[in-house]
């Protein structure tokens, strides 16, 4: 028996929805155009499911900013901040995102994941408890395996189930943080915030929210869902990325607790692992400049997502349950959802594809992602393709069918 | 077995009613993820039921021990004992 035998189960299922049609694990595109077109097979394809909300991956002043800091300081860092010492721009990025946030500290990770995985699981010692939400990332799930506290979890965005668990853990004398996201990822639901920061204050928890898809979206300057609905003060710790509104790669955690720099030397996937190469760096620092000086992203962004929010359901299909830049299709069976992934993808518009056991309740899903660089016309087609696709398939009704029923 | 362990016991065969659609009868011996067809996910939510159930805190790291339904009221027979 190999060391791989384990995964037969695994491995048949991958194949059984590979050979339905192109392997949607698998993408290559020939060549990316601009933040909201690619080249797939020689064909354009619009880019709807790359999380790029800002648009900025193509921004001039950002490809600048990462031209320079390649030239100047070389390709790479070559190694841990612990070890290696850190650049300049590592710093200057820190500041940057402890100003926008209005906190006194930061530490930049080298992904999103990496942020959470080593936040989360460094902060929950051995006595101590994680609160999740049930539809927590992976990357929080992979913390709670990490940490040497407890785990329990809460039904997802239940104030009162949160409540109550947390009242039950009450004679327990440790610490208990409890980790939210501002907009889940899969079907672009945000949290009832407002409720769970009173809970926050009501049993003495701390509080964590991942802002990763929220960041750049939410919020009157863009902080995100704390700021949106106003309780920022209640938030012990942010978390956020650079991969999405900023374009780029990266993570970081801000937060005002005093002695918060202590992690620096304590949180092993921020200590034992490559620092961020300067371009990517200086791309991140400027991304984060343009955010703040450009609101009108924010805007452009948010009037996208409601056109194709609004477009979807208008159509009759079953979408999630507020217009954000994540606009999630439920399909009725995951064939189904292979099937019209496939098909959309046939005709020129790209997004994720998102299964069970990575989806809330098991759901098949088309998941998009809105970009600010999407021009209205895009959109449209978008929503047309799903429709054109629906009616083939016959998750929408045929219009001539309802026409001689009415 | 103490009449504690069985009353826990039937409770949790009880509460799994809509969770298990695969009609087999459902003893202490009974693996949860092979027997039942439960993956890790439905497991945790089942766990959050039992938690409300007997107004128990069921810590996930104590789920990864548990392989049976045996086991699973000896967790929760024990984490109440604490309570």
């Amino acid at each position: 028996m190999t060391i791989l035998a384990k995964f037969t189960q695994l491995r048949e299922s991958y194949q059984k929805m590979a050979a339905i049609g192109r392997d949607p694990f698998s993408v290559r595109f020939d060549g990316i155009l601009s933040p909201t077109e690619g080249m797939l097979n020689g064909r354009r394809t619009i880019l709807l499911g790359t999380n790029n909300y800002l648009g900025l991956t193509f921004d001039q002043s950002c490809i600048d900013k990462g031209v320079e800091a390649l030239v100047e300081q070389g390709t790479g860092t070559t190694g841990s901040r612990i070890a290696n010492g850190s650049y300049g721009g590592h710093g200057d990025l820190e500041r940057d995102l402890a100003d926008f946030y209005g906190r006194q500290h930061c530490m930049v990770f080298t992904t999103g994941y990496q942020a959470n995985l080593g936040i989360i699981s460094t902060l929950v010692g051995k006595d101590d408890i994680l609160v999740i939400d049930g539809d927590s990332h992976a990357s929080i799930y992979d913390a709670a395996k990490m940490t040497a506290g407890q785990v329990v979890r809460f039904r997802h965005n239940d104030p009162d189930d949160l409540y109550k668990r947390l009242r039950r853990l009450s004679d327990h004398p440790g610490n208990k943080l409890v980790v939210v996201e501002g907009i889940y990822s899969m079907l672009g639901d945000t949290a009832p915030l407002r409720e769970f920061a009173q809970v926050k204050r009501e049993t003495g928890a701390f509080l964590l929210v991942d802002e990763a898809h929220s960041m750049g979206v939410l919020g009157q300057t863009g902080r995100g869902l704390a700021q949106e609905v106003g309780v920022e003060a209640d938030v012990d710790f942010i978390v956020g990325t650079f991969s999405k509104s900023l374009g780029a790669v990266g993570g970081f955690c801000v937060s005002d607790l005093p002695d918060f720099d202590i992690l620096r030397v304590a949180c092993r996937p921020y200590m034992f692992t490559a620092s961020l190469p300067p371009s990517v760096i200086a791309t991140s620092i400027q991304a984060l400049k343009r955010m703040r000086e450009e609101p009108g992203l924010r805007l452009r962004l948010n009037a996208n997502s409601h056109r194709l929010y609004e477009g979807l359901r208008n159509l009759g299909f079953q979408v999630g349950p507020e217009a954000n830049p994540i606009v999630a299709v439920a399909l009725p069976t995951k064939e189904l959802a292979i099937t019209f992934w496939n098909a959309l993808l046939e005709a020129g518009l790209y997004l994720n594809l998102a299964l069970p056991p990575a989806t809330p309740n098991s759901l098949a899903l088309l998941r998009s992602s809105v970009s600010a660089a999407h021009t209205p016309q895009q959109i449209d087609t978008a929503i047309q393709l799903f429709a054109q696709v629906g009616r083939e398939l016959g998750v929408l009704p045929d219009p001539a069918i309802v026409q001689a029923a009415e | 077995m103490t009449a504690e362990l069985d009353e826990i016991v039937d409770e949790i065969i009880s509460a799994l009613g809509p969770t298990v659609q695969t009609p087999v009868t459902i003893t202490t011996d009974t693996n949860i993820t092979r027997d039942l067809g439960l993956d890790s996910l439905a497991v945790m939510d089942f766990v959050m039921v039992l938690e409300d159930k007997f107004d128990v805190s069921i810590p996930l790291e104590r789920i990864a021990e548990v392989e049976t339904i045996g086991d699973l009221a000896r967790t929760i027979q024990d984490l109440r004992g604490r309570a």
